[in-house]
């Protein structure tokens, strides 16, 4: 492990922090930005061999996590109006403070797993919180944009800890994982859209009073 | 290469159908498609084709059984599609063909996978091109209902993905020759995995393909989802996509199997099994839509599925002619409320009391699904669970057989009682316009002859296919 690679790995977890912290969603969406970035030089960081298979997940790492994404999710409240998360089930300090244990309790049980080598424990620890902390952030705020965030928040949680295992994983599959991810996400965008024009807000909690049941 | 071509047909159909503009050029391609698929399905079943793309593909036993129930289903859904798409249709119309074309061949890449992350991908595809399919109304109730599948369901395969990275990681102890997470490596060498890591990955991968199943208590999107899809949507899902969560399911407990951590295992899957038969027949008391009511009806299924696996023995025997039935039942089931949901304009009991003597067809149909689905004789399901509760005596879990009896029992006259009202009660309103045509008839009758023979005469190259799926999952023939 580097310490270029460990710099990074704390970068991930600072912008976990940014987006518990803030009721911006322009905010939220420039951080979860950041953190895609910070993933795609992350494989360049931890293989300084830069084979065919660390540049292509880089580049198609940065080409979905830091640009596509982020301008998609953007255009999204751009063209819905929404600016603000409103009041959250959780707020905000209190959001601030589970994240904080989550992270501490990945740092705790990351290094007593078995490992193949020592230097993934950090990488493990890393993604365990991105895990946790992308749950906080599904469960406990009530947009739907929010709630995408989250899932992007866990999602490279995962992709953090795959990064244990890319010299075995083939390159095609880590594309397919991506494609996926992205797929996803956009279904989840257009649904959002659709969601907007029919609800006048993006509050997935509210449709809880729409008089069913 | 023919099994290549499983997943080639429905993606080239996919792309035809979006190109044509004109709607019978589109149901055209997709009756074609699955007539083109199930045709390649049976020559597979003839030719046994050797494993492709260096072992990441192959059909063999639950995965064999799955594909098949898949392309059958597909094509009865398809049928059902002409007709239905003359008395309603569906709003982002080009995409609705599209998007089933692009889940039969997601899914044929999930049943065929040899590879865990081949298979999350593929699984991971049915989840999206299923979502416009859901809220083709884009009305506040299917709205809500697809944004509940959208994140119940991306989450729990996130966690898959998560649990498919462990089981990558517990290779580390295993030969380097092996190739990561290739099932038959993995099952070769499953004593050399790392137990912990194992234990983790089967952990979150029951966890994430058991919300894609609808076990419970991940079942939450399920009623929502069953009722606010179209008919035909509801019943690729509740006979297709389970279906494929469940492979992804057994798939995992079979490397834990070999691993020597059955113990592990089957308490978790005993209790998942339990848990959703018990919710199950609570809920099915207090529905009073008839969608709704399949929901809980699928949830029931999926934890007796998941029961077959962890009791093992006869019971992974079970379980896999199980998810056959299953699959046949629940697609008979759903396309025949469909034809009452479009006779009538609602799937509400209250609304379609007495449509015995209007439909006759559909209630005879609806009547059929109801004693097949809830495991009555002389019906495939009654075989596969009597296999199941057979699995659990003979383990001595005689209290746990009375209970699922108990429990399947509840659940019977539950959705008798809403069922036959519909069919017998009182006539509440005349329905509108004439729902049995050929097209929309065919493909539910079809079902029924398919799942009314299982429960007497299992073909032979079936029974051999079925023993196989078995044996891989620990268990046994009867």
């Amino acid at each position: 492990m580097t310490s270029l690679a460990s710099l990074l790995l704390t970068g991930v977890v600072l912008t976990d922090f940014a987006i518990l912290a803030t009721s911006r969603m322009s905010t939220c969406i420039r951080a979860i930005g950041v953190q895609g970035l910070i993933l795609a030089t992350l494989p360049l960081a931890l293989h300084p061999g830069w084979s065919l298979h660390t540049l292509g997940l880089a580049a198609g790492t940065a080409v979905v996590k830091a640009v596509a994404l982020p301008w998609f999710l953007a255009w999204a409240i751009r063209e819905v109006n929404v600016r603000r998360e409103v009041e959250p089930l959780v707020g905000y300090v209190t959001s601030v403070l589970v994240g904080a244990v989550a992270v501490a309790v990945s740092f705790v049980v990351a290094p007593k797993l078995p490992l193949p080598d020592s230097h993934g424990t950090l990488l493990v620890a890393v993604a365990l919180s991105n895990v946790l902390t992308g749950l906080i952030v599904l469960t406990s705020r009530l947009k739907a944009i929010t709630q995408v965030v989250g899932y992007l928040m866990l999602e490279n949680g995962i992709f953090v800890f795959g990064l244990t295992q890319t010299q075995r994983v083939p390159f095609l599959l880590e594309l397919g994982v991506l494609l996926d991810v992205f797929v996803g996400v956009f279904v989840m965008g257009i649904v959002v859209f659709h969601i907007n024009r029919e609800f006048d807000s993006l509050g997935s909690a509210r449709f809880d009073e729409g008089g069913r049941r | 290469m023919i099994l290549l071509a499983l997943v080639a047909v429905p993606a080239l159909g996919a792309v035809g159908a979006y190109v044509h503009r004109e709607e019978g050029y589109r149901t055209a391609w997709l009756v074609a498609a699955a007539v083109a698929h199930l045709a390649i399905v049976s020559l597979v079943w003839v030719t046994r084709p050797d494993p492709a793309l260096a072992g990441w593909i192959a059909a063999e036993g639950l995965g064999l059984l799955v594909l098949t129930v898949l392309s059958l289903l597909f094509l009865a859904a398809a049928m059902y599609t002409v007709g239905y798409l003359r008395h309603e249709s569906p709003r982002g119309g080009r995409l609705f063909v599209t998007c089933l074309l692009t889940f039969l061949g997601a899914g044929s890449l999930v049943a065929l996978s040899q590879h865990l992350g081949l298979l999350w991908v593929g699984m991971e595809a049915t989840t999206l091109s299923v979502a416009p399919l859901i809220f083709h109304r884009h009305d506040r109730r299917s709205l809500e209902a697809v944004w509940t599948y959208l994140v119940m369901s991306s989450v729990g395969i996130a966690l898959a993905l998560l649990g498919t990275f462990f089981m990558a990681t517990a290779q580390f102890s295993a030969p380097a020759a092996d190739r990561p997470l290739v099932l038959a490596d993995l099952v070769r060498s499953a004593q050399r995995l790392d137990p912990a890591w194992l234990k983790a990955a089967f952990v979150f991968l029951l966890a994430g393909y058991g919300t894609k199943m609808g076990l419970a208590p991940m079942h939450t999107w399920k009623p929502d989802t069953y009722g606010e899809a179209p008919p035909l949507v509801g019943a690729l899902m509740a006979g297709g996509l389970t279906s494929l969560a469940f492979l992804g399911v057994a798939r995992t407990t079979q490397v834990v199997e070999a691993a020597g951590l059955g113990s592990f295992a089957q308490p978790v899957l005993v209790g998942f099994g339990m848990i959703s038969l018990v919710l199950a027949a609570v809920f099915v008391l207090g529905q009073s839509d008839l969608k709704r009511l399949l929901a809980y009806s699928s949830v029931e299924h999926m934890g007796l599925l998941v029961l077959g696996l962890g009791l093992g023995g006869v019971g992974a025997y079970g379980s896999a002619l199980h998810v056959v039935n299953n699959a046949l039942a629940k697609g008979l089931l759903f396309l025949a409320v469909g034809n009452v949901a479009l006779a009538t304009g609602t799937a509400s009991t209250a609304e379609t009391q007495g449509l015995g003597r209007a439909l006759p067809v559909s209630a005879a149909l609806l009547t059929v699904g109801l004693f097949a689905a809830t495991g009555s004789p002389p019906f495939g399901p009654f075989l596969s669970e009597f296999m199941i509760l057979r699995a659990a005596l003979s383990g001595g879990h005689v209290v746990l057989a009375l209970v699922v009896i108990g429990l399947l029992v509840t659940v019977f006259g539950g959705m008798a009682l809403r069922i036959l009202r519909v069919v017998h009660g009182e006539p509440s309103q005349q329905p509108r316009g004439d729902t049995e045509g050929i097209w929309l008839i065919a493909a539910p009758l079809a079902l029924a002859l398919a799942v009314l023979m299982l429960g007497s005469y299992i073909p032979e190259p079936l029974e051999r296919v079925l023993g196989q799926a078995a044996a891989a999952l620990g268990g046994r023939a009867p």
